[in-house]
């Protein structure tokens, strides 16, 4: 037994440099896009559920306990469905676009710090990679719209260009807000100078800021109220209404994994990451409840939740927002603010604002 | 190069937001709507003639699938027209069940109505807030005459039969708890009245609850305010009635203009609104809804009060007694009669209104003195209020209509007939 797990080690140090990297990614990768996926199932299964549950309904509890095997079987019916190509569609970008959603909702995942080192890159430029990816998934949307030839889906693509558009811009100089705070763009970086206690997270100087970020990440995923690129009661689907099967489930899965995405860049970069929100208590460090000043991964999943939870809970309270109204939110409300409260945080970082910037 | 052109749109008739079976050709310049074109016939059914071919009580339950979300009111206003031909004026108790169940009506109506318009914009939890409430009074109208929806309930000459002495309650099932059918067999205990007391007591603060997810909420004023406007002057010309045309700030009613049955004895206001857009007209159903219930109050304690006849006992209109049937020949006779060939009705002509949750519903009826109707026209709102579609949506965008549509509260069963 020992002999083989030997050899494998020495197979390992023989390999070229390269492709132990290259293996270390991969593993690395699929430690993440799994529990992701499965992330991603149980929130729509939450949904669902959490949503019946402020509308005065039961949801999905049929199948399985608890209705917990209702996301397998969405799937497995996803799966099972044919994918059709409306006639007159681009047949290349029309099956391109879902790969575009859901390999940049994915891909971003590769800088989230998930606890202290767990990381897959440690990239210098996290941050404008999210923001690159981010603007990149823009392109699912257009061309899905574009290649199905219907008028319902250009419509969607065409509001959904726009709008992302625009709150890109403000979600951007929100995170120009971050940016200046920690002095960096590494995104592991940026959790590590929120260190301390609570009162040192970014969400405290930067509430504007933050909450900017987060209606702008509602928007980016076109999540209600800020639905108008799906408006069920206006275009129907929007951009995606001719896709069906498992090209439509890319787009779902693509949905729900950049509304974790947001949520978990959210935590991450306005409000500690994997930090305990009772660090920094040394009272508490000797007694037996002193685990819960320690960082861990846990602290991670419990906010990234909280942030899930108010974008299923929006969904259930709001009504949709018009198509100009949203771009009228974004270009006249939020940016002005955060371009002012970038000022006023320049003015904080000069004059060494403890504690944040001293 | 080509010239830049407005684009068509088809919308409905599967449409989510299209109420139904409504096929709108859109025109549009990008987003906004520069024309609509409604096509409308897609549930025609042909009433008015099946109702031509048959005796006159066969139709009731027709009335009942015009507009399917107001049933009573349908056939109130049928069974009017009917007794204004006879000549015969119903029992006062079976006026007062009448009335009691036309507001019951217009609650589920502007419960559904409020539902429906919530989902259009995108408020999804007050719809299956309203359901819960609607479930209620679909349970009364079970409780009358066994059918949830179409009741068929209102006869000429008076009601198919008087109110339960006790309430259905909620069976054992395997999917029910003990605990769950306990809670919903609670407000059962009693008598039908005593359920309906104890809805009008819920309901008041269940409109609130209502009103808290939309009356103050940002989106949902920035989505109706200043939206489909009709000026007053306009909304008459239009023909509009009911909320849409108080919604304009005219103060009509035929509860109180034209008073039927025994709406002159009840206390009610009408509300009317001041802008004539979407959110004065919401405004001025969420306060209907509160007045019906005022009315439902007053029928209740009326009800509870003064027992009596439900039906009129002129058996050439009105079936006789199942015991009198069984024992006495003539009351055979007239129960044959009744049931097969139906009852003459004097010739002449006559136009019966009522103040339906959707506006003014009015059945036109000629009767050259057989058993069946000669001619009958239904005079629906709805058709009125879509006809001026086009006029309130242009300039406003896609997602307006959507709105306009909700805030019309067009059925298709009664505007396509």
């Amino acid at each position: 037994m020992s002999s083989v797990l030997h050899n494998l080690v020495m197979f390992w140090q023989a390999l070229p440099a390269g492709w132990q990297l290259t293996l270390r990614s991969l593993a690395g990768i699929v430690a993440i896009m799994l529990p992701l996926i499965l992330a991603v199932a149980y929130l729509t299964l939450a949904e669902r559920r959490i949503i019946g549950f402020m509308q005065v309904r039961i949801g999905p509890n049929r199948v399985g306990p608890w209705g917990l095997f209702q996301p397998f079987a969405d799937v497995l019916k996803l799966m099972l469905k044919e994918v059709i190509l409306p006639t007159n569609a681009n047949r290349f970008l029309f099956l391109t676009a879902p790969i575009i959603s859901i390999a940049t909702a994915f891909a971003a995942w590769a800088v989230v710090p998930f606890s202290k080192g767990v990381i897959l890159s440690d990239a210098n430029a996290g941050l404008l990679y999210i923001l690159a990816l981010s603007s990149f998934g823009v392109y699912g949307v257009i061309l899905s719209g574009w290649a199905s030839n219907s008028k319902y889906a250009f419509l969607g693509a065409m509001r959904s260009a726009a709008q992302m558009v625009s709150y890109e811009i403000a979600m951007g100089f929100a995170l120009v807000g971050v940016l200046l705070a920690s002095q960096s763009l590494n995104i592991n970086q940026i959790v590590l100078s929120q260190g301390g206690n609570i009162g040192h997270w970014y969400i405290w100087p930067l509430l504007p800021l933050f909450v900017i970020y987060l209606v702008s990440g509602v928007a980016e995923t076109n999540r209600a109220p800020f639905d108008v690129a799906e408006g069920e009661s206006e275009i129907v689907a929007g951009f995606h209404v001719e896709y069906s099967g498992t090209a439509f489930a890319a787009f779902f899965l693509a949905e729900y994994a950049n509304m974790i995405l947001i949520s978990a860049l959210a935590t991450t970069l306005f409000c500690g990451g994997w930090f305990s929100p009772l660090q920094g208590w040394a009272w508490l460090a000797g007694t037996p409840l002193g685990f819960l000043t320690h960082t861990s991964f846990i602290w991670f999943a419990i906010k990234t939740c909280f942030f899930l939870y108010c974008f299923l809970w929006f969904r259930a309270t709001f009504p949709r927002y018009r198509y100009d109204q949203i771009m009228r939110l974004g270009w006249k409300v939020f940016i002005p603010i955060t371009v002012v409260w970038l000022m006023l945080e320049g003015l904080a970082i000069v004059i060494k604002l403890p504690p944040w910037f001293a | 190069m080509p010239e830049i052109q407005n684009f068509t749109m088809n919308f409905g008739p599967q449409h989510p937001a299209a109420h139904g079976v409504l096929r709108l050709v859109l025109e549009m310049d990008g987003e906004i709507i520069t024309k609509v074109d409604a096509h409308i016939g897609l549930l025609h059914r042909a009433t008015e003639k099946l109702a031509e071919s048959k005796p006159f009580n066969q139709s009731i339950g027709y009335m009942d699938r015009l507009d399917y979300v107001s049933v009573m009111c349908n056939e109130h206003a049928y069974v009017m027209a009917i007794e204004k031909l006879l000549g015969v004026n119903p029992p006062i108790r079976a006026q007062y069940i009448r009335v009691l169940y036309d507001e019951l009506t217009r609650i589920t109506n502007h419960l559904l109505w409020l539902g429906a318009h919530g989902l259009d914009i995108g408020a999804m939890t007050v719809f299956l807030y309203c359901f819960r409430e609607r479930e209620d009074i679909m349970d009364m109208y079970e409780a009358v005459s066994g059918a949830r929806m179409h009741s068929t309930y209102y006869r000429p000459g008076g009601v198919y039969r008087d109110l339960p002495a006790q309430m259905p309650q909620y069976q054992k099932s395997r999917f029910r708890s003990k605990a769950d059918l306990k809670r919903l067999n609670q407000a059962r205990q009693g008598s039908l009245l005593d359920f309906i007391e104890d809805f009008t007591k819920r309901f008041p603060a269940c409109i609130d609850e209502y009103e808290t997810l939309l009356t103050d909420n940002r989106i949902w004023k920035q989505r109706t305010v200043g939206i489909g406007v009709v000026s007053p002057e306009r909304a008459l010309q239009l023909g509009f009635s009911g909320p849409m045309l108080r919604g304009s700030g005219i103060e009509w009613d035929l509860r109180k203009k034209q008073p039927y049955a025994v709406y002159d004895r009840m206390d009610f206001d009408i509300p009317v609104g001041i802008n004539g857009d979407c959110y004065d007209r919401y405004l001025v159903r969420i306060e209907e809804m509160r007045q019906s219930n005022k009315i439902i109050r007053q029928c209740v304690d009326w009800l509870r009060a003064n027992p009596g006849p439900v039906w009129l006992e002129d058996h050439k209109v009105t079936p006789p007694h199942r015991t009198q049937m069984k024992n006495d020949m003539e009351s055979l006779i007239h129960h044959f009669k009744y049931m097969t060939e139906g009852y003459c009705v004097p010739a002449g002509e006559v136009y019966a209104a009522i103040e339906h949750p959707k506006g003014e519903f009015g059945i036109y009826m000629i009767s050259d003195g057989a058993n069946k109707p000669f001619r009958v026209k239904i005079r629906a709102a709805g058709f009125a209020h879509l006809s001026s579609l086009d006029e309130m949506v242009r300039g406003h965008m896609l997602a307006d209509l959507v709105a306009i549509i909700g805030t019309q509260d067009i059925v298709f069963g009664e505007v396509d007939r």
